[in-house]
């Protein structure tokens, strides 16, 4: 109860999908040890304490029910007799009850305080690593893994585990400390009535689990009804204008009321069932209370088992502490069982493999002394290629000139399937190379072989010669620049955005970036200029703008080889025509690969791939790609090159 | 707002107030139990009366019966309240947006729309059962504990009364202070979510700088936002646990020793004293309990305004009193149209257009995005209403139609189309739904989808997943032309539909329309001038208004838009123009 407030706040935020999904923990032990010991890494002294707290608090509390007995047998009663009522001897205990209670108190508030150093700290320690590690992984993962399914991960399993760390794991240790303690109490007091509370308890489990299993079945029914509402909720909620245009509207009430129904019936029995459990184990609790009182009643008067009157009193407090911590032990379980379920997806994300960079040749500032290079230590804008040969340790230094061979690649995305075959292409330094083809005929996958997004299943691609297999990867993708189709920006300013290329940049390299990319212009009509905040992937920005500053972010960082996904035919004419003015102006000097839609962009490019299926079929300059006639002459006659 | 939601318990009105009922039939039984407790005491134990111990026990036993049987009927009841509530609350939003126009469709985003019919839904599901059952049976277990323990001693009870206002105030300044910090940690929540969302889907720009380490210390900073908030919220919140122990703590030993001292000079029992300390539990948990729930409520209260603003929008746009059911020709007329999204906005996106269409005649409209091209259209089959001037469409005033009548002969193709999960058959017989096999395979040969679904295994019984996900874009654009066609529309209008589709598939598609469906009026929406220069006459849309109209050759001629679009699209094609023109 105490932390569902909690729950509720970050619930109503976290849980965008809500869909509910049921997930079957493959192995709860060992992700539950797994869990206890990623907590216990950091936080184990902590832990440790928190558990003698809370054994002191249940201790105190225990006592505490104990001194009924003291206070009724002890005092009362002969005081009762005492012709001189002399309070002093109860005021005596009640102060030294007063203290455990006192020491009882402040182990509870300090075990809760420690419970959220840890709760909290812990939830931070896993987003970070959770985040750090995602950082690392290629980009395979993302494409195998709905964003949505990875996003959940940080909502709302990382939520459920909140909650099994904060509430069910304490809870469940104080409550099985109090079952202890309160047993041995019970014991002590009297025997017989110790019995007949566990045979009362023994009903209550045996009833909750019948109920749990009865409501059980009804909510996995109640969870794929959810999941077909929500379904097509979502489906038609997409689809609304098109059922508008359709006159659709009366067919999908129809069956969305025939859904609906259906979630309902077995919510409703869901949740009956679920309902009983309440009501059941607290009557069952009362009625175990009232039995202790007869038959403890039957037998003080009779002085069977020396059973006195406070005896009986605390007895009977012991009866309802014995029974509540079993029914939040049962509650917690649901929530440990979820919170596994989540705790496992969170592992399993860890444990992914990262990227693979078995790379040793690193990019190095370089100058020119006497025709050789010699490596340095500040920015000189010229860069090598720093090889450590690993036989001898010899080093050598290949200048960074750009020169991008393939030679006989093979690649697929999953191994048995092969999206391109034998792939050969030559780019010298400063050329231009450009794909065309239709959607899918592979051009965008060549490009993301080459900065290594990819690993190719057969051949090589050389950099200046060098595998690029044996270059570091943050060097590699350092000395390319890339301009997606889709253009992401980054929450933040502009500024910011573009200096996204090159971390260190000054001011005025900002803009003579942007001008170069034709953005200076749009930033400075922006409200606060290249100070104004972008937000969610700069929706606040037109197409053309994104892309233009995603020019800008290219040419900041300045790289030798540069590959430009072209925009398709959703920007009008004039922003396209800026565009395309940027992306030229930024070729400029570099070896470019560019994936092109338009005409102009092909036209002066020193080599032209044509791409089917997988396949290079067609290669030559424009001129000798029209002379043939072929599948070129028949894309640029029909306009478009793709669509 | 709680008005419009309570409309909605309908026919579970009786369950909804079966429900508190038996909650508080389940507190009176168990309010009973330690008074009966301290008559067995006193008048039982003390005096020797092994009968009375019997006799009442069996009372006790029969109070525990009862309230058990309230309990469970309670939770019976209160099971259907609540979700059928929240059934009727699901389909009342659905039914509501079924009869959404266009411009209310807009002010809900789709994700929010599907948020209140999932997320709010459950949170005031939980919500009206907490309302039932626990917020009924909390206070009246307060009431009834309280009442009873003054019944026994009313110089002792004042002591919980004292403590229930204190505990209470305390309990309800850690509540508002802690959801003061979880209301500040939302934004925090949602930007960090931002954070996640951005690196996942551009990844690939990370990567490409190799700015993963950037990421990571940018994402530390946001989660350490989270921690601080939540730290400082929870720490509040810690206080809760050990104040309630202080306070039974401390009204158990004040208990006892006055009591005691009462005992002594007779103005208290044993047995009193006995259940006196029970409902000091039962008095303080309810409290604690109460607090919870009430905060609780209190955060679905968000839901339940979004919920209400779903029931409460209104259709802007209605059927006609005495609305025709005949249109008699594909005509269109636009007068002095003006038009704006929304009443507040000042903007005009259209401004004073004036044009007539005839039947039949194939019409291309291009422009830049925001020229208002969709909005044009749009207005044609009244998915939104003009703000001024009028429509005529077959001679009349599109306002003067039935609008299924209007919608089934003035057939859209939308921009943002989606196809549904089910067969191909199934979505094609969106357009009619009594069209035969062979209706559909001509539909989709017009279209020029029967190709391709020839070659799925299934053919025209090839299921479509949820939004079209297993067919290309180009595939999808053809199957949603062919449903549309199906309609047999007197008007067919392409937003953009083919923009997917190779050329010289689109050229095609274009063909077949012209000798096949003479008679419809097509007006078609596109980026490329390849898709418009064969049509009849061309539009040149530009910031609202209309700045041509004519043939594409007219419009090279006159119009300087079309003209640089034309060059743009045809630019460094010297030869390019020479083979068009041969």
């Amino acid at each position: 109860m105490k932390r569902q407030v909690h729950d509720m706040a970050e619930k109503t935020k976290g849980d965008k999908r809500g869909r509910g999904k049921m997930t079957e923990t493959k192995n709860p032990m060992m992700t539950f040890r797994r869990l206890m010991r990623y907590v216990l890494s950091s936080y184990g002294i902590q832990y440790v304490l928190v558990a003698i707290l809370i054994l002191v608090g249940v201790l105190a509390n225990v006592q505490g029910i104990m001194f009924t007995k003291n206070l009724i047998d002890d005092y009362i009663t002969p005081l009762l007799l005492a012709e001189h009522a002399d309070f002093g001897p109860l005021a005596g205990a009640i102060g030294k009850v007063a203290i455990f209670y006192g020491i009882g108190i402040i182990s509870v508030y300090a075990y809760n305080r420690i419970m959220v150093n840890i709760t909290q700290g812990t939830l931070q320690k896993l987003r970070n690593d959770l985040f750090s590690h995602m950082e690392l992984l290629p980009i395979k993962f993302f494409d195998t893994h709905a964003h949505g399914d990875i996003m959940s991960i940080y909502t709302n399993d990382i939520d459920t585990l909140r909650q099994m760390i904060s509430q069910s794991i304490p809870q469940v240790l104080s409550s099985m400390i109090t079952i202890v303690s309160v047993f041995v109490s019970m014991l002590m007091l009297s025997i017989p009535l110790t019995v007949v509370t566990l045979v009362m308890v023994a009903i209550m489990l045996i009833s909750t689990k019948t109920l749990a299993g009865m409501s059980g079945k009804y909510f996995v029914k109640q969870q794929v009804d959810l999941g077909k509402v929500n379904g097509y909720i979502e489906e038609m909620m997409d689809g609304q204008k098109v059922v508008k245009v359709f006159c659709h509207e009366e067919e999908s009430i129809k069956n969305f009321k025939n859904l609906n129904d259906n979630l309902f019936d077995s919510a409703d029995k869901a949740n009956a069932f679920a309902n009983q459990l309440g009501p059941v184990n607290t009557q069952l609790g009362n009625i175990s209370y009232v039995v202790c009182a007869i038959v403890g009643g039957a037998f003080a008067l009779n002085q069977i088992g020396g059973l006195t009157l406070g005896a009986l009193a605390s007895f009977l407090t012991f009866n309802r502490s014995f029974s509540m911590p079993i029914n939040q032990v049962s509650q917690q379980l649901n929530a440990i069982v979820m919170a596994l379920a989540g705790a496992e997806r969170i592992f399993q994300l860890l444990d992914e493999e990262p990227e693979v960079d078995e790379g040793y040749v690193t990019l190095v500032s370089v100058k020119k002394e006497n025709g050789v290079l010699v490596e340095s230590e500040t920015r000189t804008g010229h860069w090598a290629w720093k090889h450590v040969h690993q036989v001898d340790g010899t080093v050598d230094y290949v200048e960074l000139e750009g020169d991008v061979v393939f030679n006989g690649v093979d690649f697929g995305y999953d191994e048995k399937k092969i999206v391109l075959h034998d792939v050969v292409l030559y780019a010298k330094p400063g050329q231009k190379i450009a794909f065309v083809g239709s959607t899918g005929a592979g051009k965008t996958t060549i490009t993301n072989l080459i900065n290594r997004f990819y690993s190719i299943q057969d051949g090589k691609i050389r950099y200046d010669g060098i595998n690029i297999n044996k270059i570091q990867l943050p060097d590699l993708r350092r000395s390319l620049g890339i301009v997606l189709q889709d253009t992401h920006l980054f929450t933040g300013t502009v500024k910011e955005n573009i200096r996204y290329g090159k971390l260190d940049a000054s001011e005025e390299e900002i803009v003579a970036a942007a001008k170069l990319a034709n953005a200076d212009g749009f930033i400075r009509r922006l409200p606060q200029g290249y100070d104004t905040l972008l937000t969610g992937d700069g929706t606040n920005l037109s197409q053309g703008q994104r892309q233009l500053l995603a020019i800008a972010r290219a040419a900041i960082a300045d790289p030798p080889v540069l590959i430009l996904d072209e925009a398709t035919s959703s920007i009008d004419t004039r922003t396209e025509r800026i565009v395309q003015d940027g992306m030229d102006k930024l070729m400029k000097g570099r070896t470019t690969f560019v994936i092109a839609h338009r005409l102009s962009t092909v036209r002066n490019s020193d080599c032209i791939m044509v791409l089917e299926q997988g396949r290079i079929i067609e290669r030559g300059t424009h001129e000798q790609l029209m002379d043939e006639q072929g599948r070129y002459y028949q894309l640029y006659t029909g306009n478009a090159i793709s669509a | 707002m709680i008005k419009t939601l309570m409309k909605q318990v309908k026919e579970f009105k009786r369950d909804s107030i079966f429900t508190p009922l038996c909650m508080i039939l389940e507190v009176i039984m168990e309010t009973a139990i330690p008074f009966l407790m301290a008559s067995i005491i006193d008048e039982g134990v003390t005096k020797g009366n092994l009968r009375h111990i019997y006799v009442v026990g069996g009372w006790m036993v029969a109070a525990a019966a009862v309230g058990l049987a309230a309990g469970m009927i309670g939770g019976r009841f209160g099971a259907r309240a609540s979700t059928g509530f929240a059934r009727n609350l699901r389909e009342s939003m659905f039914r509501n947006i079924q009869n959404y126009s266009f411009s209310n469709i807009d002010k809900f985003s789709t994700a929010g729309l599907v948020t209140r019919l999932t997320t709010d839904v459950t949170n005031l599901q939980n919500a009206y059962q907490m309302i039932l059952r626990m917020f009924t049976r909390a206070p009246a277990s307060l009431l009834c504990a309280m009442f009873m323990a003054f019944r026994i001693n009313g110089r002792l009870a004042s002591i919980y009364l004292a403590a229930v206002i204190l505990l209470g105030g305390a309990l309800f300044l850690i509540m508002s202070r802690a959801t003061k910090y979880f209301q500040q940690a939302f934004p925090k929540y949602d930007d960090m979510n931002a954070s996640v969302q951005e690196n996942v889907s551009a990844i690939r720009v990370v990567k490409a700088y190799v700015r993963e380490e950037h990421e990571i210390s940018k994402f530390k900073k946001t989660s350490y936002n989270i921690y601080k908030i939540f730290f400082k919220a929870e720490c509040n919140l810690v206080f809760n646990a050990p104040l309630m122990q202080v306070t039974v703590y401390t009204c158990v030993l004040l208990i006892s020793w006055l009591g005691a001292k009462m005992i002594v000079v007779d103005a208290l029992t044993t047995g009193e004293l006995m259940s006196l300390l029970a409902y000091c539990m039962n008095i303080l948990m309810s409290l604690m309990m109460l607090s919870m729930v009430f905060v609780m409520i209190t955060m679905s209260a968000a839901s339940a305004r979004r919920i209400s603003e779903v029931l409460n929008e209104t259709s802007d746009i209605h059927n006609p009193e005495n609305p025709d059911y005949e249109v008699t020709d594909g005509s269109i007329e636009f007068s002095h149209v003006d038009f704006a999204y929304g009443q507040e906005s000042k903007e005009s996106v259209l401004k004073d257009i004036n044009l007539k269409i005839h039947s039949g005649e194939t019409i291309g409209i291009i422009g830049g995005t925001g020229s208002a091209k969709t909005s044009l259209i749009n207005l044609i089959s009244r998915l939104y209403d003009v703000t001024g001037g009028e429509i005529l469409v077959g001679g009349k005033d599109v306002r003067s139609y039935d609008m299924e009548t209007l919608r089934n002969e003035v057939s859209v193709v939308l921009q943002k189309n989606v196809l549904f999960s089910g067969t191909i058959l199934e979505n094609l017989r969106w357009g009619d739904k009594d069209a035969t096999q062979e209706e559909c395979e001509r539909a989709c040969r017009l279209a020029c989808a029967d190709e391709f679904i020839e070659k799925m295994p299934d053919k025209y019984e090839t299921y479509i997943e949820q939004g079209g996900s297993n067919v290309s874009g180009g595939q999808k654009q053809r199957l949603c032309i062919a449903r549309a066609l199906l309609k047999k529309p007197k008007i067919l209008i392409m937003d953009d539909s083919t923009s997917a589709v190779d050329t010289s598939t689109d050229a095609k598609i274009r063909k077949a329309f012209a000798e096949e469906i003479p008679d419809t009026t097509k007006i078609i929406i596109a980026q490329r001038i390849s898709s418009v220069q064969q049509a009849d006459r061309v539009i040149v849309m530009e910031e609202g208004r209309i700045s041509g109209f004519g043939t594409h050759e007219e419009l090279l001629e006159s119009n300087e838009i079309y003209r640089e679009v034309y060059e743009s699209q045809t630019r460094g094609g010297g030869d390019f123009d020479e083979k068009a023109g041969a």
